[in-house]
């Protein structure tokens, strides 16, 4: 058991893209407010703060969660990836990343950094996915620029630059 | 949009837990995958002085084939039973109605327990429990005690589970081998909440037809095996008996004329693969 | 599709109407956007949350923030005291004694009016002291809707003006009469528009500071314009505009004329941060921004025409009608006369006439959300075309082709003043048609209808106006008044191009953009002009009123980018290039006019061979200015100004041109709708656009399908709802639906480039032409679809399945055996007001019964929660009281009243209160009946909760408060019954209230 009183300010240590850090927090820190301004991560964006639209998804243990409904004290110990994370070692795009600018399929880019760490885990689950499956993987995230279409066609690319074709049919 | 202060406690055992519950009662709240809970201390609608955390709780995150059942911890994601390779023999129900729970990332969050007892009556996780007569565990430090989901669900955001209690496991009867199942459920968008939900469950026994999102909790029926002039009777009965409201643009005829609709598709889905029926 | 292309090289070909990878993207991709949020703020800056109102209409009786500024990390609570002393009234748009303040001052006209400010350490502590803030109202009735607002004895809002109709206009352009009185046929449509918005993922935020030295205020906000706001805002904080510095940051997280609306909070921020005496910073929420941030005009509609038998309009009358909401905020009521010159679409209509009246109604303030004014005119026309052709029993293609302005007739003068400046709208119709598929679409249609199916198509055809004259708002005022006021128009943009000692290039220009890619385009403008490379061109859109080329039209919206931005971008390009040729000629040894810009480089045409790097040309004016050949001037540096001709001020006969370009869009959908689900399916969708020249097809391309997208979810089922007593019910993105990847189907988009006369690319807006052709577009579908089976219907947005099941009908047969649940009680309108009765027996006799209602010590026992009750005057009583479900619940400041008191047979018995959840309030009555075991009390109620407990859980809303009425009787039995209340069994809902409220064991 470990307590964090209301009125407590928390050192809580965690990894965040590969590197250990520690930062402090409240009790009722959302982990999205703890990465953006005590971290500096401002990748990770906030667009409703109830779970809908999902500009703060962030992958917890390498699984896409909704940074605003995590509280900071429950990141304590975990490995944290955020957008900041996708590119490669030498500071270029990822694979994904590249996807999304060579289909336009962002805009003004806020909603961005969450759908890119949602692909992120689900490319990893489901390697050559379906644009069904994609649709409604994308269904929790709300973008208003790009109508989306865009964004299908990026993650589709993505898979078939990353999968060769012979291990599609296993997906 | 933050959450009014509260003493956070990572929980390690249910023993701490129910502690915990029996000290603080409903100055307390269990906080699993909190995809409900979270959105409800953001906007300050709910404001509990103390949140015991159970979402790394490893003696509550495990799913077990058990007695029959599926059993579920309460520490244990939707995700965690969704991506189970096993399920679609295991559970099918779940099977078909989890992909409509919400959405990717919140299903890799949200705990299947944890649905169960925020009761929600538009949630298809306690609809797939009535359908299949499964049950809760609940554990206090008087003891534990198993509520089938009749017993458990006891209204809008409301069930049997006491103050001091922590629903410790869900527990899904496993598809028997002459069984056959179909789901359906009728939204605005895709992975919102049920307008109407219905699943039907067919054996040589009879149909299991049950409904969310019209009453204010899941509601079953038993009927024989009927033929299709008796069967929409049954549904139209069935739709009346479930006291549907208006609610905005969604007037309960509309109500009703899903149930009778989704429900005849549920139930023709059903029957044909069922042994023994036709 | 039009995909972006990878830069590659120097070649010579141009890179407009090319589609490069966009320069923002490596940015935000990486995940280094510079959003507000993100922009560093200065040691000590404060953080600020907004205390609203929960009411849709009250008397504001009293602000106490004593118990506020003693909560931890709270600096300072502003009110509406301050504001007074330290701003003045918004300036409205019409002549009328209406204020507006940035913060309620003596009554709240809307639920989510700011009423106070807290500024605290951070933002939680001041979201904490929020609930400290002891405010009183006194609730008055209510005008929700436009009927409402303008029914004799309406509840007025603003008093002074003597009635909700602000501003009521006539227009008229020929002779409608003589047209009316001679047409063949008159054919009429009755529209409604509702209220929805594009609702941008990021929302407003405002960074604010005061400087008491320099008597001035600093802010930076995501505020996008349009500018002439900028004095709205210096004009209320009473200075001059210089002492309001205004910047606005890289990036902003859309806006789709939404953030037209942080406006007044970059007031209320300024003053929040002089009464703090530090810097403040401000990130609205979501619940904020659905509740209040701003929303399109509802408007209601009735359009006729006046048709010869062939289909031709020979004449149109509107009559219109606006909701702007609460107050008129700037720029409304501009939803008007944005359309005004256009208000004939795109047709060759000879005469019109109009009556627009402003309406002011118990909702959020409206104003800029994309396509303004657009969709809610066409919604009107278009309906109109679909209505004409099926009353005419002719062929919807028929009448567009008659109808169409010709393709020879532009520059085209519209009935009202617009000077359509080119295009061929029967081409692209055509276009659309073939490339299409629109004959598959008739076999579809064809083949559904022949099983039964639900198949429809429609069609739209709208003008998309863009660069917005400056002076149409004037035509509200009468040519008196506009003589008076001195004439407005025009629509100046800047831009500033500039090269930097190494050669560099940089553009400044003040379009704050949200995500368009304006930098990518004007970097391809400038890169053809100077013969580099787009990404050699630096271009800067970070808008600083203290540093920027800026007039008041500049800003993000009238889709000005492309025909009026970009533009100028290439007029400032062009004229620092003929200076640099003529330094450059000097070393080539050539006139001027044959220096040519290429690859990098400069040369003379007929030597190709002997050419300089650009960068040692641009450059060489910083290091030697001595060598600048006389007249070209030193100072790389080009700014120009540019205001398109065309748009002059309105005339005496209140012609006005309203926007200096008009692309078109010509739009066919299949739909088909299930029967069981009343879900429409789009089966495809085509929109065909005619923007003038592309500058870049991609993010043509991207705009288009964003703004189909948003239409998309306006036409099915996005909808900001309000209760009948103004509560507002949409205030989560799960209670307001935006279209998800699953909702939004893929677009055939086709193009058509005939390019403007007026711009100097040629280029015209095409990001709102969907927001105005889409909806319109899929209600005729739907309207289509429905035809054969129920005739013309009225056919409302959004077309929620809900809504298109009532319109075909549910056959609703009655059960084979009485249902044991009590029947519904049919709902009022969409309102939030729940209606309930009941009964319960209780084991008393009447007078026991009437007596524990008139006793206060047994009402404090039998009302749920309960805390304490005392007694104000006969039958009159101030109580404390819990009220919740499940983990939800808040305590009620409540007033409850005894009326109608008929010993021992019945009573009325009222409550009403308010906290930090919001208000509830409820009146119902009581009738009392001895029976064979006591008494029967039969109970008749009507609940109405507000604010944020209806904004965010009406869903849930109906259920629980069924269950706590139901348990207050369940109570008043034990109670009068003598019993003390015995704990209910512990499966019951109640009991679990119970435990919560700490009442029962």
């Amino acid at each position: 058991m470990k307590r964090t009183g209301r009125d407590e300010s928390a050192e809580i240590r965690l990894t965040v893209n590969g590197r250990a850090c520690a930062g402090r927090t409240t009790s009722r820190t959302l982990l999205a407010d703890f990465l953006r301004h005590e971290l500096g991560l401002t990748g990770t964006h906030v667009g409703c703060e109830h779970g809908v639209c999902g500009a703060c998804t962030v992958l917890i243990d390498g699984v896409a969660q909704r940074s605003c409904l995590t509280l900071a004290v429950q990141a304590e110990g975990r490995h944290v990836e955020t957008v900041e994370g996708l590119a490669t070692e030498d500071g270029s795009l990822g694979t994904l990343q590249a996807a999304f600018r060579s289909h336009h399929a962002l805009q003004c880019g806020f909603c961005t950094p969450g759908i890119l760490m949602s692909c992120t885990d689900y490319l990893r689950r489901v390697p050559r996915p379906t644009e069904t499956q994609v649709r409604e993987m994308l269904s929790g995230h709300l973008c208003r620029c790009t109508g989306y279409t865009n964004i299908v066609a990026a993650v589709l690319a993505c898979a078939a630059a990353t999968t060769p074709a012979e291990d599609a049919d296993d997906a | 949009m933050k959450p009014a202060p509260f003493d956070h406690v990572r929980i390690d055992s249910p023993e701490e837990a129910c502690d915990l519950l029996a000290e603080h009662g409903d100055d307390a709240r269990v906080l699993a995958g909190g995809q409900s809970l979270m959105p409800m201390l953001n906007m300050r609608l709910a404001k509990p002085a103390v949140l015991l955390d159970i979402s790394r709780c490893a003696a509550l995150d495990y799913v077990r084939v058990e007695d029959g059942t599926l059993a579920i911890g309460a520490a244990t994601t939707q995700a965690a039973i969704e991506w189970r390779p096993a399920l679609a023999t295991e559970v099918p129900l779940l099977a078909a109605a989890l992909p409509a729970v919400a959405h990717f990332p919140i299903r890799n969050r949200g705990t299947v327990c944890g649905s169960l007892a925020h009761a929600d009556p538009s949630a298809e996780l306690p609809l797939c429990l009535a359908a299949l007569d499964g049950e809760v565990v609940l554990r206090s430090r008087a003891g534990t005690r198993r509520l089938k989901a009749a017993q458990f669900q006891a209204g809008v955001l409301a069930t049997a589970c006491r103050a001091d209690e922590l629903l410790v496991e869900a527990r899904f009867p496993l598809r028997s081998p002459d069984e056959a199942c179909a789901f359906e459920e009728f939204s605005l968008r895709h992975g919102d909440y049920a307008i109407v939900a219905v699943a039907a469950v067919a054996s040589p026994r009879g149909i299991r037809i049950a409904v969310g999102g019209v009453a204010d909790r899941p509601v079953v029926a038993d009927w024989p095996d009927l033929d299709d002039a008796a069967l929409d009777t049954a549904l139209n009965d069935l739709a009346w008996s479930l006291g549907a409201r208006d609610e905005g643009e969604v007037s309960a005829k509309m109500r009703r004329h899903l149930v009778r609709g989704l429900g005849r598709r549920v139930v023709r889905r059903a029957r044909p693969t069922a042994g023994g029926l036709s | 599709m039009n995909a972006p292309e990878r830069a590659t090289g120097v070649g010579t070909d141009p890179w407009l109407g090319r589609s490069p990878e966009r320069v923002e993207d490596l940015t935000l991709l990486a995940g280094h956007g510079a959003f507000l949020d993100y922009l560093p703020v200065r040691p000590g800056t404060l953080h600020a949350a907004v205390l609203r109102s929960p009411h849709a209409h009250a008397v504001l009786v009293r602000v106490a923030t004593d118990r506020a500024m003693s909560c931890p990390g709270v600096r300072a609570v502003l009110t509406g005291e301050d504001v007074t002393r330290w701003a003045q009234p918004f300036v409205v748009g019409v002549k009328q004694p209406m204020q507006h303040w940035p913060l309620a001052i003596d009554r709240v006209r809307y639920v989510g009016e700011p009423v106070a400010v807290v500024i605290a350490e951070d933002r939680a502590r001041a979201e904490d002291a929020l609930d400290a803030i002891d405010v009183d109202y006194d609730p008055l009735p209510v005008a929700v809707e436009i009927a409402d607002a303008i029914a004799p004895g309406a509840p007025l809002l603003h008093p002074e003006v003597g009635s909700n109709i602000v501003s009521d206009r006539s227009f008229r352009y020929g002779d409608p009469e003589t047209a009316f009185a001679t047409a063949a046929r008159r054919v009429a449509v009755t529209v409604q528009y509702p209220r929805n918005s594009c609702t941008p993922i990021e929302c407003g935020a405002v960074l604010a500071e005061y400087s008491p030295g320099e008597g001035a205020y600093d802010v930076t906000s995501n505020f996008m314009g349009p500018f002439s706001l900028h004095t709205v805002m210096a004009l209320a904080l009473k200075v001059p505009a210089t002492r309001l510095r205004h910047r606005c940051p890289r990036d902003s997280g859309g806006s789709f004329g939404v953030k037209q609306s942080v406006f007044p909070m970059v007031v209320l921020m300024c003053l929040a941060a002089r009464k703090a005496g530090a810097p403040v910073k401000w990130v609205e929420d979501r619940l904020e921004h659905l509740t209040a941030a701003t929303s399109a005009t509802g408007r209601s509609s009735t359009l006729e025409a006046a048709v010869d038998p062939d289909g031709r309009i020979r004449a149109l009358a509107y009559d219109q009608f606006d909701d702007v909401g609460g107050y008129l905020r700037a720029p409304e009521p501009a939803t008007f006369y944005r359309m005004h010159g256009c208000l004939t679409g795109a047709y060759d209509i000879p005469h019109l006439a109009v009556r627009n009246r402003v309406v002011v109604t118990n909702r959020t303030p409206a104003g800029l959300v994309r396509g303004f004014g657009g969709p809610q005119v066409y919604f009107a026309l278009e309906r109109l075309m679909q209505r004409i052709a099926v009353e005419l029993g002719l062929d919807p293609l028929d009448v567009y082709r008659r109808n169409f302005v010709p393709c020879d007739a532009f520059p085209f003068r519209a009935a009202a003043g617009a000077l359509l400046d080119s295009g061929d709208y029967a081409a692209a119709l055509d276009k659309a048609l073939a490339e299409g598929g629109h004959d598959e679409l008739l076999r579809r249609r064809d083949a559904a209808r022949a099983e039964g199916r639900l198949y429809g198509i429609g069609f739209a055809a709208i003008v998309e106006p863009s660069i917005s004259n400056m002076g149409y708002i004037t035509t509200v005022l009468t040519a008196e008044q506009r003589a008076r006021a001195g004439p407005k128009n025009g629509a100046i943009a800047a831009a500033t191009v500039n090269v930097d000692p190494l050669g560099g290039v940089c553009v400044t220009i003040a379009s704050a953009p949200a995500g368009q890619g304006h930098r990518t385009v004007c970097a391809q403008v400038v890169a053809d002009v100077l013969g580099v490379r787009p990404e050699d061109v630096t271009v800067n859109t970070e808008f600083d009123t203290h540093k920027d080329a800026w007039s008041v039209a500049e800003g993000n919206y009238s889709s000005r980018f492309a025909g009026a931005v970009a533009g100028t971008v290439h007029l400032a390009a062009t004229r620092l290039r003929d200076r640099l040729a003529h330094i450059a000629a000097t070393s080539l040894d050539c006139e001027s006019r044959e220096v040519v810009f290429a690859g990098g480089r400069v040369h003379a045409r007929t030597a190709p061979d002997r050419s300089l790097p650009f960068a040692r040309v641009a450059s060489a004016p910083h290091w030697a200015p001595a060598l600048v050949p006389e007249g070209v001037g030193i100072g790389m540096r080009e700014t120009v100004f540019w205001t398109p001709e065309s748009l002059a001020a309105p005339d005496a006969e209140d012609h006005i041109n309203t926007s200096a370009a008009y692309g078109f869009a010509f739009d066919l959908c299949g739909v088909e709708i299930d029967r069981t689900t009343g879900r429409v399916r789009i089966d495809r969708y085509v929109t065909c656009h005619d923007a003038g020249r592309l500058l870049n097809p991609a993010l043509a391309d991207g705009q288009v399908r964003g703004g189909f997208a948003q239409a998309v979810g306006a036409a099915l089922m996005e909808e900001f709802r309000y209760g009948a007593d103004g509560s507002f019910l949409s205030g989560t993105l799960a209670d307001y639906l935006v279209p998800t990847a699953c909702e939004i189907p893929d677009p055939v988009i086709v193009h058509l480039e005939t390019p403007s006369p007026f711009t100097p690319l040629g280029a015209k807006g095409i990001g709102e032409g969907n927001s105005m052709s889409t909806p319109v577009c899929i209600a005729n579908a739907v309207a289509d679809a429905l035809h054969p089976v129920v005739g013309t219907v009225d056919i409302r947005l959004p077309l929620t399945p809900g809504r298109v099941l009532d319109l075909l009908g549910i056959d609703d047969p009655p059960p084979s055996v009485a249902p044991t649940a009590p029947p519904a009680t049919p709902a009022r309108g969409t309102g939030r007001t729940m209606r309930m009765s009941g009964s319960v027996v209780v084991a008393a006799r009447p007078e026991d019964v009437f007596r524990t209602l008139l006793d206060p010590d047994a009402l404090a026992r039998v009302i749920p929660g309960c805390h304490g009750l005392v007694e104000t005057a006969p039958h009159r009583y101030a109580a404390d009281v819990t009220i919740g479900v499940s983990g939800v619940k808040a305590r009620y400041r409540a007033e409850i009243a005894l009326d109608d008191v008929d010993a021992p047979r019945g009573l009325r018995l009222s409550g009403r209160g308010t906290s930090s959840l919001g208000t509830a309030s409820g009146s119902g009555t009581v009738r009392l009946e001895a029976v064979d075991r006591g008494t029967r009390v039969d109970y008749d109620y009507a609940v109405d909760v507000g604010g944020k407990v209806a904004a965010v859980g009406s869903r849930l809303l109906d259920g629980a408060a069924r269950a706590i009425l139901a348990q207050l009787f369940e109570r008043l039995g034990r109670e009068a019954a003598g019993a003390v209340a015995p704990s209910p069994a512990p499966s019951s809902w109640i009991a679990r209230i119970l435990r919560w409220l700490g009442i029962g064991s």
